[in-house]
């Protein structure tokens, strides 16, 4: 339900952030001119903490897969869209693992999972060069239980915007 | 270090052994699978003037420690000594050490001048009345007394089982403190039994899995300080790094050396993809051993060097395969139910130890080469990353505990399953290395 509530509303905001981007006098004014809204602010459509919390920053994954699940690739859609919409941007795409698995081999599977993001991203337009990977393995899990519900929240990858010439 | 190492050395003298009568030698027969522990005694040794005093006491519990830690041995409490040893060249009170059933008897001496230390010491077989081997004398200075009681036990695990010893020997490893979302990880070294630990980095980035050279005198590890996994070398006497450049943009980690520490095996990440690859350390090329689509790494050479057992998920799961040194086709070797890695070849060349994963539980576990006679020693929610002992007798690994508050600790275990112990450190520990015996 909230993944499901949160795609509509990107789908909304994404064609907003989409039109004040085209048109050039409109990014200072628009974001001051509307009076609520704060640049920078999570309810700016334009920063980093926007692309954090409303259009998703991180995707999860099945026990020791690196298939995109339907969900993963709406999310991702939602990541390419903002980041061709905000092209002062270059992300990189971190890859986690659980802690279920020896610590190399996770270290190779949260690469592989930081790269089925990449790959997904590019190929709906985003440019190769904006986007790098690392993998952490196990060593920073979000969750700290050792359950299902906690390891499934680590089994994810997180586009992680960095660089960005607007400070 | 180096000075000690050498002091250590010119000090080794064998003693004039005294005449007793012999007969049937005192044994320990490790492969016919250890029992009942056999009963020592190591009464304090003689110290020669007060400044000897503790470093005689010490030394000897040491002694008595490492004997007692392989659980091959039992040591018998000095409250139940009938005899006292306070002359160490006076005859041995053999009935006296035979009525409290001590079947091995260690006596020494220590004595201390400035900073110099010497001990002296004979191990005796109770029931024959002999010696075991000659008496040894080793000089040092006083803060190396560790490493000569350490010396001192080694000799004597090997006069009674016949194989060499491990006891002076080091561990690298990964100290751990903090909550599993943000531990802090630092490389440290420490002697086989967590004492004299020593911090190499700090915790600034995250560190993982070091591996000693076959000399002991070098360490390969993965650091993040780049902000991406690559491999470092850092020469232990020095504490100084030195980045192993692989190809730019790439992630790198899982590194090995070679048998001849010429050469490493590690696991590079090109676009999500982990293959293995041989890097030659004095030209610093690197040349691909695999190429498929799987995940190939933890990789480990077999002692002769001419093969390599790793970890792949060509199967669709991790397992375990051999192949040529130069890489070429590979062979699966693990075939029960599960999924395997972090194979590591024994110093004899006999065994793989593995980590193994199934139905919800950890365990490290040893096969033969050809993946035959596999036993698991341990069950735990998560145990991994097994390392060998420099005499092949002994695994250590990493154990974290379940949950919010887990915690990585480091066990070791005896190759029969039993004798499984932690190995005490001031804060968590993880990926031990178990360097070679030191000179």
């Amino acid at each position: 339900m909230n993944v499901l509530s949160k795609v509509i509303a990107l789908g909304v905001l994404s064609v907003v952030a989409a039109c004040t981007n085209n048109d050039p006098t409109a990014l200072g004014g628009g974001a001051g001119g509307n009076g609520s809204i704060l640049p920078g602010s999570p309810s700016d459509p334009q920063s980093p903490a926007y692309f954090q919390q409303t259009v998703g920053d991180r995707v999860l994954f099945e026990v020791d897969q690196s298939t995109l699940t339907g969900q993963a690739q709406t999310i991702l859609q939602g990541q390419a869209d903002w980041l061709l919409a905000n092209t002062d941007f270059v992300a990189t795409i971190e890859g986690h693992a659980d802690e279920q698995g020896t610590r190399e081999y996770n270290l190779a599977l949260g690469a592989r999972r930081a790269n089925a993001a990449r790959e997904y991203l590019i190929s709906r337009g985003v440019a190769g060069n904006r986007l790098t990977t690392v993998s952490f393995g196990k060593e920073r899990p979000i969750e700290i239980c050792s359950t299902e519900e906690c390891y499934s929240k680590n089994r994810r990858s997180v586009t992680v915007l960095t660089g960005s010439t607007l400070g | 270090m180096m000075r000690f190492l050498t002091s250590l050395l010119l000090g080794l003298t064998i003693l004039a052994a005294p005449v007793y009568a012999q007969s049937g030698p005192l044994r320990l027969e490790l492969d016919q699978g250890i029992i009942e522990p056999l009963p020592f005694a190591v009464p304090n040794f003689v110290p020669d003037g007060p400044a000897a005093t503790q470093y005689a006491n010490d030394l000897s519990r040491v002694v008595a420690a490492d004997l007692t830690g392989t659980g091959l041995f039992r040591e018998i409490s000095s409250d139940a000594f009938i005899s006292r040893v306070s002359n160490f060249e006076a005859p041995v009170q053999f009935a006296d050490w035979k009525a409290i059933n001590a079947e091995a008897l260690v006596t020494g001496a220590v004595n201390v001048s400035g900073k110099r230390l010497t001990v002296r010491f004979r191990v005796w077989d109770v029931f024959s009345g002999q010696e075991l081997g000659n008496g040894l004398q080793f000089s040092g200075t006083t803060d190396g007394w560790r490493r000569m009681a350490h010396k001192v036990a080694d000799q004597v695990y090997t006069r009674v089982t016949g194989e060499s010893g491990y006891f002076d020997s080091r561990v690298a490893f990964v100290s751990e403190s903090g909550p599993k979302n943000q531990r802090l990880k630092r490389l440290a070294i420490m002697d086989y039994d967590g004492a004299n630990v020593q911090y190499l980095t700090d915790s600034a980035a995250i560190v993982l899995a070091p591996r000693f050279s076959p000399s002991g005198d070098r360490l390969l590890y993965t650091s993040y300080e780049t902000g991406q996994p690559r491999i470092y070398v850092l020469d232990v006497d020095r504490v100084k790094r030195t980045e192993l450049k692989t190809q730019d943009g790439t992630m790198s980690f899982s590194p090995r050396f070679s048998p001849d520490g010429r050469s490493i095996l590690y696991s590079l990440i090109q676009g999500g993809n982990t293959d293995l690859w041989k890097m030659d350390l004095a030209s610093g090329q690197s040349v691909r051993l695999t190429n498929t689509p799987a995940i190939e790494t933890a990789p480990s050479y077999s002692p002769d060097g001419s093969q390599i057992v790793f970890e792949s998920d060509r199967s669709g799961t991790p397992q375990l395969y051999i192949m040529p040194s130069n890489g070429g086709e590979a062979t699966r070797i693990s075939f029960k139910q599960g999924r395997y890695g972090t194979p590591v070849w024994s110093p004899r060349g006999d065994l793989i130890a593995f980590t193994k994963q199934n139905k919800g539980r950890f365990h490290i576990g040893v096969m033969r080469t050809d993946g035959s006679e596999e036993r698991l020693l341990t069950s735990s929610f998560l145990d991994e990353g097994p390392t060998w002992s420099p005499n092949g007798r002994v695994i250590m690994f990493t154990r974290e505990s379940q949950g919010a508050s887990g915690r990585a600790t480091l066990y070791s275990v005896d190759i029969s399953g039993r004798n499984l112990r932690p190995v005490r450190t001031p804060d968590g520990g993880s990926d031990p290395s178990w360097g070679p015996l030191q000179k």
